[in-house]
């Protein structure tokens, strides 16, 4: 086989396995304009701090059947430190893995004898808003769990899928193409590094669903339902994609 | 009950300019975008900030449309005599939160 030819083909691999070097991983954070780094820096501008008070005020009031509190069985939100950056998890219970908004559900459901919230309502993003941030400067540490291999491969494929009316993967922008502009934006590396975040163009906070929501509607692709399986395994690939990058909850992106 | 974030030095030198900075939460709905339905969301926005220093008006602020959600305000002063700051948003539907804060001046 000629150099020029083996070259070629070496590239190729390195494009379909096309996982980021850890050294080269970098965060959304590093794409965005000055202004709006300011206001992920600074708590007092950050507006997702409004929705981390809400959180703090429902980690202690009992609520459900069981007339239990976050509080009363966790104790000090700090408790929660390091959790976010191993989600998703896999459920016994469920027998799949699960978000983290899922597993604070699971809480709200099977232990308060509450009813879930619903997905991307005030209460929940402010319950993971406040469980996501006592795991700030951490890294990112996805359970290193057999029974997740299935799930990982398939969040995995769906990244690499080209699907939509526009027939693009989510590899095409975020790895072949990142660090380039797409009408005013750079194309970031697609890290979950800041979940939930305050996003200015939703003027709310939201979470990686809906960030990936936004993502499958500019393909073109059809969205899934909030909390289905598929977007499971994929938030559980980009958690292992940036494996490593420290985790920056709650952060503020354009 | 709406959140707002205050945050000021706990003490500063008399003669000192000191920053104020607020964050409330607030949908500033501008009144000019059209529901599922094609009605218009009506106008919910805070119209004004005002903010007094033992009683005495140093900074007053008039809130439009333009004005992101969750409006983040930052000012600077003078600090005088220790005291307190009284801080006060108003806005469409009867919308009024007023917080205060202390500081004390060395
Ligand atoms: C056409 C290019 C394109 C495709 C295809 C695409 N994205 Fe994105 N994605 C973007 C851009 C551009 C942004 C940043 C948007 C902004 O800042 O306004 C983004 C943002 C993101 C973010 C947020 C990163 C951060 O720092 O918070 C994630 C996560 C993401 N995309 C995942 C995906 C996934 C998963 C797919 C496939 C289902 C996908 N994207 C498909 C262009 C794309
Ligand atoms: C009646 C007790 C009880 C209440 C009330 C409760 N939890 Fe839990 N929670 C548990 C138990 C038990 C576990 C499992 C602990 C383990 O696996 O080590 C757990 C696990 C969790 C986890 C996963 C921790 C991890 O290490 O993976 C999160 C997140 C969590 N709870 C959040 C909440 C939140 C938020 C609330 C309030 C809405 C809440 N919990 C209310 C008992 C409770």
């Amino acid at each position: 086989m000629n150099r020029r030819l083996g070259a070629l083909l070496l590239l190729m691999a390195t494009q379909a396995s096309a996982e980021i070097p850890e050294a080269e991983r970098r965060s959304g954070y590093h794409d965005m304009g000055a202004s709006v780094q300011a206001m992920q820096d600074d708590d007092m501008a950050n507006p997702a701090m409004l929705w981390v008070l809400d959180g703090e005020k429902l980690w202690a009031q009992r609520q459900g059947a069981a007339g239990r509190s976050c509080a009363d069985c966790h104790g000090e939100p700090s408790r929660m430190t390091g959790v976010a950056v191993r989600y998703p998890a896999f459920s016994e219970s469920a027998s799949r893995p699960i978000s983290l908004d899922q597993r604070i559900n699971q809480c709200r459901t099977e232990q308060q004898k509450a009813p879930a919230f619903d997905y991307e309502s005030r209460e929940l993003l402010s319950l993971s808003a406040l469980v996501a941030m006592q795991s700030r400067e951490h890294k990112i540490a996805p359970p290193d769990d057999p029974r997740l291999r299935t799930f990982l491969e398939a969040g995995a494929a769906t990244f690499n899928r080209r699907q939509g009316q526009l027939n693009l993967s989510c590899a095409q922008c975020h790895e072949d193409n990142r660090g380039k502009r797409l009408a005013g934006a750079t194309i970031p590396q697609a890290h979950p590094t800041g979940y939930p975040i305050y996003r200015l163009e939703w003027q709310s906070l939201g979470s990686l669903q809906r960030r990936l929501r936004n993502c499958l509607i500019g393909m073109r692709a059809e969205p899934y339902a909030y909390g289905a399986p598929d977007y499971v395994a994929l938030e559980l690939y980009l958690m292992k994609r940036a494996a490593g990058m420290p985790f920056e909850a709650p952060g503020v992106r354009p | 009950m709406t959140n707002a974030l205050i945050r000021l030095p706990r003490s500063v030198k008399r003669g000192e300019a000191f920053e104020i900075k607020t964050l409330i939460q607030h949908p500033m709905e501008t009144g000019f975008r059209a529901g599922t339905n094609g009605t218009t969301i009506p106008r919910d926005i805070i119209e004004e900030f005002l903010c007094t220093y033992n009683g005495v008006e140093i900074f007053r602020m008039k809130l439009s449309s333009a004005i992101a959600a969750n409006p983040y305000i930052s000012f600077h002063t003078v600090a005088t005599e220790s005291g307190t700051l009284f801080f006060r948003w108003t806005g469409d539907n009867g919308f009024k939160v007023e917080e205060t804060a202390r500081i004390a001046v060395a």
